[in-house]
């Protein structure tokens, strides 16, 4: 087992060494980030102060561990135009996009589970195929133009919803929230919706998948031949089981709905970390993109590896198996 | 699949047959071909280059569909901001989008070909390691890749194909790994090597165009994707150039009009977006059921 979790820890930072080697040579390599330090009428004195100042003069590799070693200490750098620290802005934005993707996950799991099991249980039934169809039509779409659609009908035809900003928030000391107000819930909904979808296709084929495989199991027969009530069957047993994968996907995909936070908050003018993401490209922000990217990668390593050790704890033969399937 | 007694190959003739006789798939064919015929017959069909500034008239902008410029010329799908006739532009977007699509598809399919060949090949630990990246990849999710990727090499058609393929190679290899692997096993690839054929032959002259059915399916598959997600990051402002507007950057320059009830300017081109995808995904559908790989 730990010989499992060491191997697993081993890979992560090995991953996230590439991640920050892959930003850091991308972003400060290519390009020269002096330009956006100098004036127009910087002559070659002033521009050496700058690149002395950035550290540029020193050899790439030296850059590169001063780099490592800022970023261990939690010093993302500032960010050029909000003249705060990078980290510092990424904390104040991450809980609205951590609520719109929690949103979003609850909407997928209390909507997406019962379609799937329902298809999973009448396959054949035009239900099942409604059930299908709409999965495949939320897993092939664009999700920004199911958003602009959504924007277009109950927004600006019917005028039901809003369609920019987060709403009433309500403060809970360490974090603003927007999920305890009936403003904030209206602001919420088609947002999360929206960015629900993808996650909400995957339920729906892993319920529907894990329902007929699991249907015809032993334990289900033996289950129904002992007289437990077909509500307990299903509750209990079923839904256990097919429990597992589902929690697995979603919780590899959280830093994929993440980074399609990104494209929702933009449609949506949602004030989280991705909406910062687009607005620091546009200025050409480089630090405070270089700290998105890192904390998202180390969000979704470190997510990765949380599954992995949880899945092995409670799958004895993944560990044993050696290595992941 | 219902059908799994049917035999995995047939005659050309056999297998265009059973390809036509579902109407959502010819329809999707039709319609497919359709965008193609127009997209890449753009300079010659549409009413204006776009992007000649001499063609397009400021005064025109914002025009609802079906009004009338000063010359007399009918926007039929109305115009844009800058006065640009929306069924141009949107010609020259699908051309753009499809491009996009069918390269970064093409050159993902023949990389991920190569690398799932090779690990199928030489098996042992060029195959694990290779695997092992491969599972790294698909591990990633692919707008995050794609994100990361744009945000470090900015825009650029080239780019964008660059960060498609990127994300799509790892499907590719992990496919034609799993197929040549099966293939591999079975009686005339003995046969060939009974004959003393040498190994890069049999690979190449026999395991690949058994894979090809399976390849197809999985690059029609891909493609769809690759289209949507461009158009995605196009939105965002990250893939294509302002220069080469697709179809999701013509929807983006349209999201800015929605609120004041203009419509057309997103919805038109969205809706060409649908239908590509939509059609890919069935001709997709189609050539799976037909094919019938074992993937």
């Amino acid at each position: 087992m730990a010989e499992y979790i060491i191997r697993r820890v081993l890979q992560a930072l090995l991953v996230l060494t590439v991640m920050t080697l892959l930003v850091f040579f991308g972003v400060n390599v290519i390009g020269n980030p002096v330009y956006i330090f100098a004036s127009s009428e910087c002559d070659q004195a002033c521009l050496s102060a700058i690149i002395a100042d950035l550290g540029l003069d020193q050899p790439i590799w030296r850059q590169y561990l001063t780099f490592v070693g800022n970023l261990a200490q939690g010093d993302m750098g500032k960010s050029f135009t909000h003249g705060v620290p990078a980290l510092h802005l990424i904390f104040e934005r991450l809980p609205a996009t951590l609520e719109l993707a929690f949103a979003a996950l609850v909407l997928a799991l209390v909507v997406g589970l019962p379609m799937g099991i329902y298809a999973g249980l009448r396959p054949d039934g035009w239900g099942a195929k409604l059930v299908m169809s709409f999965s495949m039509v939320a897993f092939s779409l664009p999700v920004f133009w199911i958003g602009i659609i959504m924007i277009l009908t109950f927004s600006v035809q019917l005028g039901w919803m809003p369609s920019v900003g987060r709403g009433d928030t309500v403060d809970l000391g360490f974090v603003e929230t927007s999920l305890l107000t009936l403003d904030g819930l209206h602001h919420l909904a088609m947002p999360a919706f929206t960015l629900s979808l993808i996650m909400m296709a995957m339920v729906i084929r892993l319920a529907r998948a894990g329902m007929r495989e699991v249907m015809f199991t032993d334990y289900i027969k033996f289950a129904r031949a002992n007289g437990v009530p077909e509500r307990r069957v299903l509750g209990a047993h079923a839904l256990k089981n097919i429990l597992i994968p589902i929690v697995t996907v979603l919780g590899m995909e959280f830093g994929g709905v993440i980074a399609f936070a990104v494209v929702v908050e933009s449609i949506f003018s949602w004030p989280g970390v991705g909406k910062m993401l687009i607005d620091a490209i546009a200025v050409l922000d480089r630090p405070l993109i270089v700290a998105y990217l890192i904390c998202v990668v180390f969000m979704f390593v470190t997510l990765n590896l949380l599954v992995d050790i949880l899945y092995s704890l409670l799958d004895p033969r993944i560990r044993l198996g050696g290595g992941r399937a | 699949m219902s059908t799994a007694t049917a035999p995995a190959a047939g005659s050309a003739r056999d297998l265009t047959r059973r390809f036509l006789s579902d109407p959502g798939a010819v329809i999707a064919l039709v319609v497919f071909t359709g965008f193609c015929i127009a997209g890449f017959g753009a300079p010659w069909i549409a009413p204006q280059n776009p992007y000649d500034l001499r063609q397009v008239d400021i005064l025109d902008s914002l025009m609802a569909p079906g009004s009338e410029s000063f010359t007399g010329m009918t926007y039929w799908l109305g115009t844009d901001g800058q006065g640009r006739d929306m069924l141009s532009a949107m010609l020259y977007g699908i051309r753009i989008s499809l491009v996009v699509g069918l390269a970064s598809g093409l050159l993902a399919l023949a990389f991920g070909t190569v690398v799932g060949l090779i690990a199928a090949y030489r098996r042992g630990w060029v195959d694990t390691v290779l695997m092992r990246i491969v599972d790294l990849q698909l591990s990633f999710p692919t707008i995050l890749v794609a994100l990361i990727l744009l945000v470090i090499l900015g825009r650029g058609v080239d780019k964008i194909i660059f960060a498609l393929v990127v994300v799509q190679w790892a499907y590719f290899a992990r496919t034609v790994r799993g197929v040549a692997l099966v293939e591999g096993a079975r009686d005339y690839v003995e046969a060939a090597r009974g004959l003393r054929l040498g190994g890069i032959r049999i690979l190449l002259g026999h395991i690949l165009p058994n894979c090809l059915p399976t390849m197809l399916v999985v690059a029609t598959m891909q493609m769809a994707m690759a289209i949507s997600l461009e158009a995605t990051l196009s939105f965002l402002g990250l893939g294509l150039p302002p220069t080469r507007p697709s179809l999701g950057l013509l929807i983006a320059n349209g999201f800015d009009y929605l609120q004041s009830g203009r419509y057309w300017i997103s919805v038109l081109p969205g809706l060409v977006l649908l239908a590509i995808i939509i059609s890919v995904n069935l001709l997709g559908d189609r050539l799976r059921d037909v094919l019938n790989p074992r993937l």
